[in-house]
């Protein structure tokens, strides 16, 4: 699978689509593929804020288990219950029915800080 | 009732089999006259759903179900850093006498003499075996016992007033209580890298080390199987810090009567008795992890230990002791078995143990490191670690060498551990295997590597003649179906 | 190399030989190289060894100078209970496959011993009325200091309450367990206020005197606080009285010793433990789960496994790495073979013997039982002398009395009696009570 290059990507292989001002969040398929069949999600409750980079939840796998760190900062407007429900969704397409999180930005300037489709593919290359 | 299908076994469970009337055993008849029952409303109004089975169907069921394990009794089962030794028969006898097996943990010390006298025997054999004098048997398994050693650890430098060690150092190499303890114990867990022989990296420790170590902690022989050369270097940069070296000694079988661990350094350890020390491992416990310090450390042991005074035995608490971490005195079931052990084994006998362990484990690694890779292919102990991956460059996984071994009747090693080895299988044959036993076991490994050239297939899809294929173990975590449900009537979906 | 051979070891000097060409070495010397030159083959001050038959007299005859309960009528209970153990209990425990597994961590090859802890799990949230529950614990009181833990991370509260009515071996434990943690203990009455940060409230029924406690109410009150409900509780009594699922309990922890399990000194035992089904992500310990195969078959496996350490390491639930599955195997053997009129019986024929007794010493001079409440198999005589004096003249009389609780009652005396004490037993205590007497 290709990876999409309407968005940006985090070094700990998350990414953030924005459209307006709002980030949608999610893991990338690199991510995924390195954890096998997701299980769980932890997810945090809609309203709490989030810093950029900071830890907001944890991914399951049968016999590991990840920190979830936000690419952006701002609010939590969204989450993604249909994940948390059928964690397998995110097996499915990290990049679609995978998502998990909406967040409102709270400082635009913070995508500056993250990679571009080619930079991060640079980066699961090495 | 399904359609039978030949060769399938019944498994449904004991509610699926439930009747209404039927019992499993008969129980006495009140002999005083009925008393009054409290206020209805602390009574239970439904029974507990119990199921309802007569004797002969809870033997069979129960029979039946111990027929799909392997066990040390019927397979090989080489599975590293467990120590799938045989389990001798006469310790369970010695176990269930009515004087062992039937005594109450509350009885006073007059009337369990016999007892403590084993215990307080039991504490002096490991206290010479290990070179740790000060011994406690109270933990209940080895990561009670690695709890307990941490936590006597911190009462010495609070004891010191050296409040601020609280660090553990850990190897990148070691079994994931030790930091889970580490952790419970209030301490920060820093991890020490190996160097590429699997040895601790002793630069890199001298790096770590400072007034804030509590503890290194090092597991001895090596996950690796191997053993530590630079180990008195190693003891002594961290005594040199002020810290303590804790070991990590739940596996003993190669150290028995080549070394004492005390003499090298050590200032505190555990030991499971169900590895060394022959007590059957039960399916996952009981255990027993006794834990053993030196003579500066004594007055800080949990609480029980026995004392002696003439041919007197009390259960007594040490002076500074950290307290108590269960029930009563420890698996004293478990106690009995390892201490027939001992005595059957015998002074003559513990060399012979860890002789016959280490060139068991060194035959193995010796025939098979041309076809598999070993992870650092030197002497090794009571195990050693294979690490096939130029088998998986060729698709076939540990994982799938391990299932194929199964359907040869031979147990899967242990997979993927330590960490630190891509692809890890981590063989301990122990010295209750005869020359036959792993001769075969290597002429099957053999085999299997001709099988990933002539058809992969038979390992992936292994294993074949179990009760159960692969099991969907995504599907268990994502959908937890925990306990029996009514609706749950069928055994097969086909 | 000794000569005398070992029994347990199978291969000859002459295979050994053979052993040490083909791994290219010409001793076991040069096996243990590694091993410091001035610390290796130490002399081991240990004694010779014993034949089977030499070993089987020894043994015997330290067990020989242990008092046995059974040969002596025994009152003693306090967290560990003497009960009649069915002969199929004995005969399934000891098949060496279940005997002499490993944890199955290759469920394929282990589907007896994860059945029966699928069986397990099932059995105690019937008993308990809870909606989850794992594989087993090492005993009671450390499941119970586990479950206060939990409520802690559950609750991200950092204080713990404990009903001042618990055995304090129980309060002993929690404080070792939660030492490093910081974590404050309270020790609270009845009629005390919940502190407003506290994570739960720990309350034991029947409680260290026997009583049964309201568990309903005590639960009701650690949720007015935001506080959970955690409890210990007798499993044998639950087949009477109230379970605490019942009573919206939101952990329950168990000393599982009570169903089919031999005294033995104390050990080992099994813990059990049960919650709510919303906090089973943060239960400590092993889980099985029913599951399917490649072929679609039903089949048993571990799960949850990334609460466990050794996939979590540092930040794990906890530390354990056992499930004590032999003795969950005694435990199941023990409810199936009972069953559900079984289970019910017992517990009733130790409520009625245990009040018939009580009724029966009540009535003799100088002694007088606690009337604290409702109790169950248990409870607390006030003697007319230290309860130590009265057990040393009751074994003389081939009887080993009950817990002296003189430490916390003076002259208190916790007397237990179950199924197998028979009324000949029970009438045998209260005439030597009556003979020993006042000083």
């Amino acid at each position: 699978m290709t990876t999409p290059g309407d968005r940006k990507y985090s070094d700990e292989h998350e990414w953030a689509l924005v459209e307006g001002n709002i980030a949608t969040v999610g893991i990338t398929q690199y991510a995924t593929d390195s954890l096998g069949d997701v299980v769980y999600v932890d997810l945090p409750d809609t309203g709490a804020t989030i810093s950029q980079f900071d830890k907001f939840g944890e991914i399951e796998s049968v016999k590991a288990v990840s920190d979830l760190f936000s690419p952006v900062g701002g609010t939590i407007v969204e989450v993604n219950t249909g994940v948390a429900d059928m964690p397998e969704k995110v097996n499915q397409d990290p990049y679609t029915v995978g998502w998990l999180l909406k967040i409102e930005l709270a400082d635009p300037s913070q995508l500056d800080k993250l990679m571009d489709a080619t930079a991060y593919d640079n980066l699961t290359a090495e | 009732m399904n359609v039978p299908i030949p060769g399938e076994i019944d498994r449904r469970l004991l509610n699926d089999r439930s009747v209404s009337g039927r019992i499993g055993v008969r129980m006495p008849d009140l002999d005083v006259p009925e008393q009054p029952l409290p206020d209805s409303g602390l009574l239970r109004s439904v029974p507990a759903h119990l199921p309802e089975v007569s004797q002969p169907e809870v033997v069979r069921y129960f029979t039946t179900l111990s027929r799909m394990n392997f066990s040390i009794d019927t397979n090989f089962y080489p599975l590293g850093s467990c120590t799938m030794k045989y389990n001798p028969k006469i310790n369970e006898e010695m176990a269930f006498l009515p004087g062992m097996g039937g005594i109450h943990p509350h009885q006073p010390d007059e009337t369990v003499q016999g007892a403590l006298q084993l215990i307080w025997e039991l504490q002096s054999d490991l206290g010479e075996i290990t070179g740790l004098p000060g011994v406690c048997l109270a933990p209940l398994a080895g990561a009670q016992g690695e709890y307990t050693g941490l936590m006597v650890a911190r009462a010495y430098f609070a004891d010191r007033g050296e409040t601020a060690r609280t660090v553990a150092l850990i190897p990148d190499s070691a079994h994931g209580t030790n930091p889970a303890s580490a952790a419970m114990a209030g301490l920060d867990v820093i991890t020490v890298p190996s160097d590429s022989d699997g040895n601790v990296n002793v630069e890199a420790l001298r790096g770590l080390v400072d007034e804030r170590t509590c503890v290194f902690m090092l597991t001895i022989p090596s996950t690796l199987g191997l053993f530590e050369p630079n180990i008195l270097e190693i003891t002594s940069v961290v005594h040199e810090a002020g810290g303590l070296v804790y070991a990590d000694g739940a596996n003993l079988n190669a150290l028995l009567g080549i070394v004492k661990i005390g003499d090298l350094g050590f200032d505190i350890a555990h030991s499971n008795l169900h590895k060394t020390f022959s007590t059957p491992h039960g399916g996952g416990g009981p255990g027993a992890g006794p834990v053993l310090v030196s003579e500066e450390l004594r007055r800080f042991l949990p609480t029980p230990v026995v004392e002696r005074t003439g041919d007197d035995y009390r259960l007594v608490a040490p002076p500074d002791t950290i307290g108590r971490v269960n029930g009563f005195h420890g698996s004293f079931g478990v106690l009995v078995r390892a201490y027939t052990y001992i005595r059957a084994v015998g002074v003559e006998g513990m060399r012979e143990i860890a002789e016959n362990a280490i060139i068991n484990a060194n035959y193995i690694r010796s025939a098979l490191s041309g076809e598999f890779g070993i992870a650092v292919d030197r002497i090794c102990m009571h195990e050693c670690v294979l690490s096939p991956q130029a088998q998986k460059a060729k698709g076939v996984s540990a994982l799938d060498i391990s299932k194929r071994l199964i359907d040869y009747g031979i147990h899967p090693p242990t997979m993927y551990f330590p960490l630190i080895i891509p692809e890890a299988l981590m063989v301990e044959p122990t010295e209750t295997e005869s020359k036959d036993t792993l001769d075969r076991f290597i002429a099957v490994m053999r085999q299997i590597n001709r099988e990933i050239e002539e058809d992969p297939d038979l390992l992936h899809d292994a294993p074949h003649d179990t009760p159960n294929t692969r099991l969907d173990e995504a599907g268990a975590a994502r959908n937890p179906y925990l306990h029996w449900r009514p609706e749950q009537n069928s055994q097969a979906a086909d | 190399m000794t000569t005398k051979a070992s029994p347990y070891i199978p291969n000859t000097d002459a295979e050994r030989e053979l052993m040490l060409a083909a791994i290219g070495v010409r001793s076991i010397e040069d096996l243990v190289r590694d091993v410091p030159a001035q610390h290796r083959f130490p002399h081991l001050d240990l004694r010779p060894a014993l034949s089977e038959f030499d070993l089987t007299a020894e043994i015997s005859a330290l067990a020989a100078r242990n008092a046995t309960p059974g040969e002596y009528a025994c009152f003693l209970g306090g967290g560990a209970y003497r009960h009649y153990i069915p002969s199929v209990v004995k005969s399934v425990v000891a098949r060496g496959e279940f005997l002499t597994s490993y944890t199955p961590y290759q469920p394929e090859v282990a589907q007896g011993t994860l059945q029966v802890g699928f069986e397990f799990q099932s059995m105690i949230c019937e008993i308990t009325g809870m909606e989850v529950a794992n594989a087993g614990m090492y005993d009671g009181p450390t499941a119970f200091a586990e479950g206060a833990l939990m409520a802690c991370r559950i609750t991200r509260r950092q204080t713990i309450a404990v009903l001042d009515t618990v055995d304090p071996r129980n309060i002993a434990i929690l404080d070792a367990y939660s030492r490093h943690q910081d974590i404050k203990i309270v020790v609270i009455g009845r009629d005390d206020d919940l502190p407003e940060d506290a994570a739960c409230l720990m309350v034991q029924s029947p409680n260290e005197y026997g009583v049964v406690e309201d568990l309903a109410a005590l639960a009701a009150r650690s949720h007015t606080s935001g506080a959970l409900a955690v409890a210990s509780v007798n499993p044998t009594s639950l087949g009477m009285f109230r379970s605490p699922g019942e009573c919206d309990v939101d952990i329950v922890a168990a000393e599982g010793q009570a169903l089919g399990v031999p005294l033995s000194f104390g050990g080992p035992y099994v813990g059990l433990f049960a919650c709510k089904d919303v906090y089973k992500r943060q239960m400590p310990g092993r889980i099985v789960g029913r599951t399917t195969d490649t072929k679609g078959r039903v089949g048993y496996a571990l799960t949850l496994q990334t609460r466990e350490q050794h996939i979590r390491r540092e930040r794990a639930t906890s530390n354990i790495c056992t499930s004590t599955a032999l003795i969950g195997l005694l435990m199941t053997t023990y409810l199936a073979a009972l069953g559900r009129e079984g289970f019910r019986q017992v517990a009733e024929l130790c409520y009625h013997k245990a009040h018939y007794a009580a009724a029966e010493i009540d009535r003799l001079p100088g002694y007088s039982v606690r009337n604290d409440g409702p109790f169950f198999h248990e409870f607390v005589v006030e003697c007319p002398r230290p309860p130590a004096e009265i057990n040393t003249a009751l074994l003389d009389h081939k009887i080993i009395g009950g817990l002296d609780l003189s430490d916390r009652t003076p002259n208190g005396m916790l007397i237990c009696v179950t199924e197998v004490n028979t009324r000949a037993e029970i009438d045998r205590l209260v005439s030597a009570l009556a003979e020993i007497g006042p000083r």
